[in-house]
């Protein structure tokens, strides 16, 4: 039996990103809030010092920060029909644990979306047609547009501190930054990154080829910063562990960095870490969020009751949950009804490594951070021409070097043996003339009809719950985007002065097993019709409207960016709504 | 987190004692919310919780937290207005007095662990003005026996005769040639605020040394540095400015709090009004310098370039290849008072166990240390800090590696 604890004003299921924002927002107005996270409390100097940040074995490979596959894990299938086993070793993503979340063990490449990416189907339906997708194709426009978030960019950006040039200005195109990108109310709030020599050599490349580099903008701050919290962040020291890794130096944006000093202050917050949520519990009418139910480390069960209700998890477990609690329609891909578990969605990455004379060419690829680079967007969503490619979507193309860590960087030609002795002497030739970006070509993937997230059958979890099942595939679209671009990318890295490029293409089919990045989309999307999406512009449950959906579950379709500056946009923009109409009015902000 | 408290130290001898009878001028009205307030801001300066409330409890003021001394630990009273445990059934007149002369309700000695030392300088209408405040506290029956002490210390007759030897009991009186700012701040600083129960060195029987006063002090596992105007030692280099902002936050371009000051920071300086700050910061400009008697040792190349090694790999990420860490962040320790305290207690301390710096609404980051005891030996401690204590404008007595040893033995038997 559950027992029951006292009513809060509200109760935050993960406290990560989303939850950090979405806690430290409405405590700021008085709510009384609880924040219910799976993993361990983690903080700085205790959980990743510098005295041991820095292990690669650990971390990496180990993967020490990361949930256990035997606390929680997925089944993967990539068609239906086909039987979905589960995953006993992360591969192609990798799943955040505890207090932090994914906020932790990012890169911090902080972008944002191109303005046609929020009214994407309208757009590119006007520019080349209906018929010019592919029949399968589910995008959707998201329900907000660029106006709407712009400042909730703006507002996580100086969260973070991030380190960038910008290239639209009010409106007007700025020298050295991104020309494609949509206007921003303010610059950075701190200068770009220093670049090291393989990132200036790139930048030089492309620019003989007529495109526009820029630096990446960067949650690895180029100095010391002060965010409007008071929280304050150090500047990079360039060490190359940032991704799978905590930063050691308070210099990556995290909400260890830039928000927990200040909400744990709060006296209207607590937090119960270690503390796994079972379902959403609804009312006999179903409409309405009575709290949540929570395990602890005991086994013990627990009754969380409160008026407002957030579901600020990893993607996958928000969809998870909201299935579990029988919440919202799921999805059947049959009839393309339903819309708890559609649109789910990953990335497409390719890229190329490109051998350079050792005797003339030191990179020194250990010098780095998670988010440095420099990249072109000519590629990127709509900003060329797809007519007569045959395709639709894009990416950023870029020299993202983010580390030289010693156990994964070995870049041999192919050819060489896979060991031995002439492995490693390829590996002492190549390891410091070799350019391996790590974010080369940062692909779109669009949403499909045969993508998607429901309940296993078969497998289950620690509680006897059904693991949530993926099924993914990529699709022609995907795979002739991924081919054009890492051709273009190639040309810039032989631009460089290469002796030899090599691509790497990214094939079909989807592989669960190979690394791609952790930005996993959709499932709850958000949009204007009830009827295919899961949450309102809002990230308000259309079901129970006392229930709003946080991250990049929400996404109708995965862009050519890295998403966190987006979901931390969201639920500013989230949070702002809720603050501003909902606290004043409980009830349905959007009447569909 | 705290375990203890901050007190000073006292001998034991065994004189008697004489008692003067109190006149009482004022008194207490519970419904004066103006009398009431200034007895809060005044218990806050005085950091009476960070004795009297236990962490945790959900408590204020009903005692029971253990204070370390060197001759054993006191638990502090409960002084909530419970008539059973706390000071309720108390006179006005026996407030005043245990507050400025140290003396309980029957008359009998309290321990100095209660820095009476430094409250008899306050005002008759300050006491009372705290009891006012004290009577508004909600009552927690808490029964607590504060004398936890082995024999002989817990002979309270004892304290008679240090009282004599020790303690000069009189209110505060104004300097005339001096500001009323620094007059204020010098009742904030000899008084209320005991800054010398830590800072003030100590004789063999405990009591202040008077003619070295805020010249630094080990206790508790650190040692609280020279607070005196010394360009070297002490806050020379720091402006009015800079020392009322960390006593605010915590922080400032220089230095972060940590250990027993971080806590009286927390509970006490942090809440205290700017004015007050800058008042006492005033004061401490004004400290004359405390020359060391005789110069820095002669320091070992080879341990300075050990030292320089590993400072390079281990420390130079956050504190900087020229020392100059990050202001707010990451102290400096080039050109640092903290380093070049003749005493590395707080140095040997902070790189063999960490330390987290306090966080204050003004400053929340509350960035920390992390422990590099594990990783390096005694002689790498030592050669390390040899090295930050002999660099950047630095020039201070080296480490030893039996010194480090002692520390890492010290430290292994303390919770806090």
């Amino acid at each position: 039996m559950a027992q029951k604890l006292p009513k809060k004003d509200a109760v935050i299921i993960g406290l990560g990103w989303t939850g950090s924002i979405l806690a430290h927002e409405l405590c700021e107005v008085g709510l009384d809030v609880v924040a219910i996270e799976r993993g361990p409390w983690r903080d700085t100097a205790t959980s990743f010092p510098i005295s041991y940040a820095q292990d690669e074995l650990r971390y990496r490979i180990q993967h020490d920060l990361f949930l256990r596959p035997a606390q929680m894990s997925v089944t993967f299938r990539n068609k239906a029909g086909e039987t979905a086993l589960p995953v006993r070793n992360w591969g192609a993503f990798m799943l955040g644990n505890g207090v932090g979340g994914a906020g932790i063990h990012w890169n911090a490449e902080t972008w944002r979306f191109l303005p046609s990416d929020f009214v994407l189907r309208t757009h590119l339906t006007q520019r080349y047609g209906e018929k010019f997708l592919p029949d399968d194709m589910t995008i959707q426009d998201w329900g907000i547009t660029w106006d709407d978030i712009e400042p909730h960019y703006d507002k996580f950006e100086y969260l973070c501190g991030t380190s960038g040039t910008a290239g639209n200005l009010k409106g007007k195109i700025q020298d050295g930054g991104n020309p494609f990108e949509g206007p921003r109310s303010r610059p950075y709030p701190t200068p770009a990154q220093k670049q090291p020599f393989s990132h200036t050599l790139y930048a030089k490349a492309a620019r003989e080829l007529g495109y526009k580099p820029f630096p990446q903008p960067s949650g690895n701050l180029s100095e010391a910063y002060t965010n409007p919290l008071g929280v304050k962040m150090g500047k990079c020291t360039y060490c190359g562990f940032c991704e799978w890794f905590g930063c050691a130096n308070y210099s990556k944006a995290s909400p260890q960095t830039t928000i927990l000093p200040a909400l744990m202050r709060m006296k209207n917050f607590e937090v119960r870490t270690e503390s796994e949520v079972t379902r959403i519990n609804l009312d006999r009418s179903r409409t309405r969020a009575t709290g949540v139910t929570f395990v602890d480390t005991s086994g013990q069960e627990w009754e969380q009751p409160a008026d407002l209700v957030l579901l600020c998890a990893f993607q996958l477990f928000n969809v998870q949950l909201l299935l579990l609690s029988g919440i919202g329609k799921p999805y059947d891909p049959q009839s393309g009804e339903g819309h708890i578990g559609r649109n789910f969605t990953h990335q497409t990455m390719s890229g190329a490594i490109g051998f350079f004379d050792k005797d003339k060419y030191n990179f020194n690829p250990f010098v780095s951070s998670g988010a440095i680079g420099m990249c072109i967007d000519e590629f990127n969503g709509d900003n060329f021409d797809h007519g007569p490619l045959g395709f639709v979507g894009g990416g950023y193309l870029g020299q993202v070097q983010t580390n030289g860590r010693p156990i994964e960087t070995t870049p041999v030609p192919p050819g060489t043996p896979n060991w031995g002795p002439k492995w490693k002497q390829a590996q002492r030739d190549n390891y410091l003339s070799a350019v391996t970006a790590t974010s080369g070509v940062h692909g779109s993937m669009y949403s499909y009809k045969t993508n998607y997230l429901d309940l296993d059958p078969t497998y289950k979890d620690r509680f006897g719950r059904p693991l949530m099942r993926l099924t993914m595939d990529f699709h022609d679209n995907e795979l002739k985007m991924s081919a054009y671009l890492t051709d273009k990318f190639s040309a810039i890295i032989k631009q460089m002065g290469a002796k030899q490029v090599v691509p790497h293409l990214r094939k079909g089919p989807y592989d669960v097993t190979a690394y791609q990045t952790s930005h996993l989309c959709g499932g709850a999307i958000m949009g204007s019709d009830p009827k295919s999406s899961a949450v309102n512009r809002y990230l308000q449950s259309w079901d129970v409207p006392n229930l709003f959906v946080q991250g990049a579950t929400a996404f109708p379709q995965n862009h050519g960016y890295n998403p966190t500056g987006t979901v931390g946009a969201l639920a500013f923009w989230s949070a702002a709504a809720i603050r501003s109409q909902y606290l004043k009015n409980p009830g349905p902000l959007v009447h569909a | 987190m705290r375990s203890s408290a901050v007190v000073g130290l006292w001998g034991l001898a065994a004189i008697a004692a004489a008692g003067a009878a109190y006149a009482a001028t004022a008194s207490v009205n519970t419904q004066d919310f103006k009398q009431r307030e200034r007895g809060r801001q005044l218990a806050v300066a005085g950091d009476c919780a960070g004795c009297h409330t236990l962490p945790g409890s959900g408590h204020d003021f009903a005692g029971g937290l253990s204070i370390e001394t060197p001759f054993g630990n006191l638990l502090a009273a409960n002084i909530t207005p419970d008539a059973a445990t706390g000071i309720g059934a108390w006179s006005d007149d026996e407030f005043v007095n245990a507050l400025t002369k140290g003396t309980g309700r029957s008359g009998e000695h309290l321990y100095p662990a209660m820095p009476y030392t430094y409250y008899t300088k306050l005002s008759r209408d300050d006491a009372l003005a705290i009891r006012a405040y004290l009577k508004t506290v909600p009552a927690v029956h808490n029964p607590v026996k504060s004398d936890q002490l082995p024999f002989p210390f817990n002979v309270r007759a004892s304290l008679a005769g240090w009282d004599k030897l020790f303690f000069k009991p009189g209110a505060f009186k104004p300097v005339p040639n001096k500001s009323a700012e620094w007059n204020r701040g010098a009742y904030l600083v000899e008084g209320l605020g005991h800054c010398g129960a830590c800072h003030t060195p100590k004789g063999t029987l405990g009591g202040d040394k008077r003619k070295q006063p805020l010249r630094g002090y080990a206790l508790q596992g650190w040692f609280a540095p020279n607070i005196t105007n010394d360009q070297r030692l002490g806050l020379g280099t720091w402006s009015a400015d800079d020392i009322a902002e960390y006593l605010k936050t915590g922080h400032n371009r220089f230095s972060a709090a940590s250990g027993p000051m971080g806590d009286v920071i927390a509970h006490s300086t942090s809440q205290m009004s700017d004015a007050d700050l800058h008042a006492m910061a005033t004061y401490l400009k004004d400290q004359p310098a405390q020359k060391e008697e005789s110069a820095p040792a002669k320091v070992d190349d080879a341990a300075v370039k050990t030292g320089g090694r590993i400072y390079a790999d281990e420390c130079s990420g956050c504190h900087g290849r020229d020392g100059k860490g990050t202001p707010g962040l990451f102290p400096a320790l080039a050109s640092s008072p903290a380093v070049r305290q003749s005493d590395a207690t707080s140095l040997m301390r902070v790189v063999i166990r960490g330390a987290r710096s306090v966080g204050t609404d003004k400053a929340p980051t509350a960035p920390a240390m992390p422990s590099f005891g594990w990783i390096l030996d005694d002689a790498q401690v030592a050669d390390l800090l040899t090295y930050v204590r002999n660099s950047w404008g630095n020039a201070s007595s080296p480490v030893s590696a039996d010194d480090v040893g002692k520390a890492r033995r010290a430290l292994a038997k303390r919770r806090d």
